[in-house]
């Protein structure tokens, strides 16, 4: 950091000018990047837009046409998409649902992780990097060998098609990754900042709960947001532990059934495929600052 | 406040590194003890030890009359400034300064006069509510300094706090130190890799290297009689002259010139040693030298000549008004009564 530093005037002249030789060259130099991410953001906006209009359209005009002649006169929009699927499908009950699976399996993970990434980076203990190094190699397994041994096992305990069930099992196929990601951070934290709590008579509880976690705020928020998007948008592990029971059933599970049971009617699922994108959209747009922002700027160094 | 005793202590991290060999030192009660040598030479390593950030392989560390090997870190009523600083940076100024307090668990009221009183004495009122990284890099020193400060502990360890601090400042911050020691009344131990601040700082100085202590003394002694050649070469700037002599009825003979030793000495041969200030225009009546003149430094001050004599490179300290251009021949004294001798194969000192 430089704060005692002033910072280096631009030169006057270049200032004066605007446009110089060397603005130009630095404008081509970056120019790749821009493209770069111009082309990313069209990508992911154009079908975005495309299933927000299309989600107000007629069927009429549906099958007749592209959703893009929508954005010309004359204007044809219509609400009763959502009318439809609201007033005929269980799609208030799968939205609360949807929330009691993502939030609880994602709290969960995000816990047990901090605890152990903090064990796994800053404690000393038997065997810690062997741990560490099989915990990692999990990450590798596909979840889909898990299913039938955890599937036999919930039987026998009564888990399946419980919400608990299903909390446990986010939270199994979460915990590798999380605790790699938390580990890796914590580990970057300076080693100083650990010693001077030391002698300052910081136990390991108050080390973790005062000065890791929120030096963390933007690990442990990215963590949430990869979790909570990838159990919100999950219908494999939902549709294998939950089965297709509708009082459980998440959002992606009850639209998966909208294309089954309705056959032709797309422009109903556009609707329901809006409305379950909204969730992800503002957790992701509250959050992102926390994406680019570090909290370290001035721990250490001059 | 208390005394701080090394007792044949060693550090090792494996059967084949040892980073500290047998270090005996005892620091008294208000002492400020400067632990100086190069990089990687086991001086933060004996303090770590000291604070409890490593265990001590054998020997024992006493804090006044406690035996502190199996004490925990806080328990040692000790506090430390790290290189770094190592300030929570999520914390404000005064957080930063009232959390060792906090973890003592001293009541709020106590904690916000301790924290008032070292913001004071530092002058960081005006700061108390900032962030560090709000700072510049002097005042985090000092909110290191405070978080030490307010813990009242029997001593002080300061790891090379000025390393990160631009010259000036780290020369100012000098002088506040030292006062601060004075006003403190408590046993600092200071480690830097840099022989000024140990000069300036220090009521005594240790040396190490290569994980062993070389020589334990005030600065003036052990500038005026180094133990050994590291010793001499170590201390002092710029850096003694060293010279191959043989050895002959008292009389030291160089490559370039020839000098009477102050006393005699058995030996054949070894390494005669003399500050550049002994090979001075200003002495006349010491052995004459022939020096002939590569490099001129002029300081305002001083003015320094580098060059060669005979086979021997050599460096002199000369009246900055003497004109003298590279190329130069000068004949310079050298002044007899602060000549050092070193054994060619120990090193150590035999004058």
């Amino acid at each position: 950091m430089s704060v005692a530093r002033p910072e280096v005037a631009p030169p006057v002249e270049a200032a004066a000018a605007g446009i110089t030789p060397r603005t130009i060259l630095e404008w081509i130099g970056n120019l790749p990047l821009h493209v770069a991410i111009i082309g990313l953001t069209v990508a992911w906006i154009v079908p975005t837009v495309g299933l927000l209009v299309s989600s107000f359209r007629p069927l009429s005009a549906f099958a007749t046409s592209g959703w893009w002649t929508a954005l010309s006169p004359p204007f044809n929009f219509t609400l009763d998409n959502y009318q439809h699927i609201l007033s005929t499908s269980n799609l208030g009950t799968s939205f609360f649902n949807s929330f009691m699976i993502s939030i609880p399996a994602t709290v969960i993970p995000a816990t047990v992780a901090a605890f152990a990434a903090y064990a796994f980076s800053w404690m000393r203990f038997w065997g810690r990097d062997w741990i560490f190094l099989a915990l990692v190699g999990l990450l590798a397994v596909p979840l889909q060998v898990t299913f039938i041994p955890i599937l036999s096992m919930f039987t026998s305990l009564g888990l399946n098609g419980t919400f608990l069930g299903i909390w446990l099992a986010h939270t199994g196929y979460g915990l590798p990754f999380a605790i790699y990601l938390l580990a890796n951070f914590f580990r970057a934290l300076p080693a100083d900042l650990f010693e001077s709590a030391e002698i300052d008579g910081a136990g390991t509880l108050t080390v973790f709960f005062r000065i890791v976690l929120p030096l963390s705020v933007p690990a442990l928020a990215s963590l949430i947001i990869f979790q909570f998007l990838w159990v919100w948008n999950d219908l494999l592990v939902a549709l294998i532990y939950l089965g297709g029971t509708p009082e459980v059933a998440p959002l992606t599970v009850t639209l998966a059934n909208l294309v089954g049971s309705l056959g032709q009617g797309y422009q109903y699922l556009t609707a329901a495929a809006f409305l379950s994108m909204i969730v992800p959209l503002v957790v992701f747009f509250s959050l992102q600052r926390y994406f680019v922002r570090g909290i370290l700027a001035g721990s250490v160094k001059g | 406040m208390a005394s701080v005793t090394y007792d044949h202590v060693v550090k090792r991290y494996t059967p084949e590194t040892t980073a500290v060999r047998d270090f005996n030192v005892e620091v008294a009660d208000k002492e400020f003890m400067v632990l100086v040598g190069p990089s990687g030479c086991g001086k933060s390593t004996a303090l770590r030890m000291l604070a409890g950030l490593e265990s001590i392989s054998e020997g024992q560390i006493r804090i006044g009359d406690r035996v502190v090997n199996n004490i925990a870190a806080k328990d040692r009523d000790i506090a430390m400034v790290f290189q770094s600083y190592a300030l929570y940076p999520h914390m404000s100024v005064f957080d930063n300064m009232a959390f060792p307090l906090q973890m003592k668990r001293m009541p709020k009221a106590d904690i916000d006069t301790r924290v008032r009183q070292a913001s004071g004495i530092l002058g960081l009122d005006n700061f108390l509510k900032r962030k560090p990284r709000a700072l510049s890099g002097g005042q985090r020193q000092r909110v290191a300094l405070g978080r030490a400060i307010v813990r009242h502990p029997q001593v002080f360890l300061l790891d090379e706090p000025l390393s990160n601090l631009d010259a000036k400042l780290r020369a100012q911050t000098r002088i506040e130190l030292q006062k601060l020691h004075r006003d403190l009344e408590t046993t600092f131990i200071y480690v830097t890799h840099d022989q000024v601040e140990a000069m300036t700082m220090g009521d005594r100085i240790a040396i190490m290297y290569d994980g062993v202590l070389q020589q334990v003394g005030t600065p003036d002694d052990i500038y005026d009689h180094p133990a050994n050649r590291f010793v001499a070469g170590f201390i002092g700037s710029p850096t003694m002259n060293f010279v191959s002599v043989t050895l002959q009825n008292g009389t030291a003979k160089a490559s370039g010139f020839e000098v009477n030793l102050p006393k005699s000495v058995e030996a054949q041969r070894g390494i005669l040693g003399f500050r550049p200030e002994a090979l001075t225009d200003r002495v006349q009546d010491g052995a004459a030298v022939e020096m002939k003149v590569d490099v001129v430094e002029r300081l305002g001050s001083d003015q320094f000549l580098y060059g060669q004599s005979g086979g021997d490179a050599i460096t002199a300290r000369v009246d900055p008004r003497l004109k003298v251009a590279p190329g130069d021949s000068v004949r310079l004294g050298l002044d007899t009564r602060s000549l050092h001798l070193f054994d060619g194969e120990t090193e150590r000192a035999l004058i």
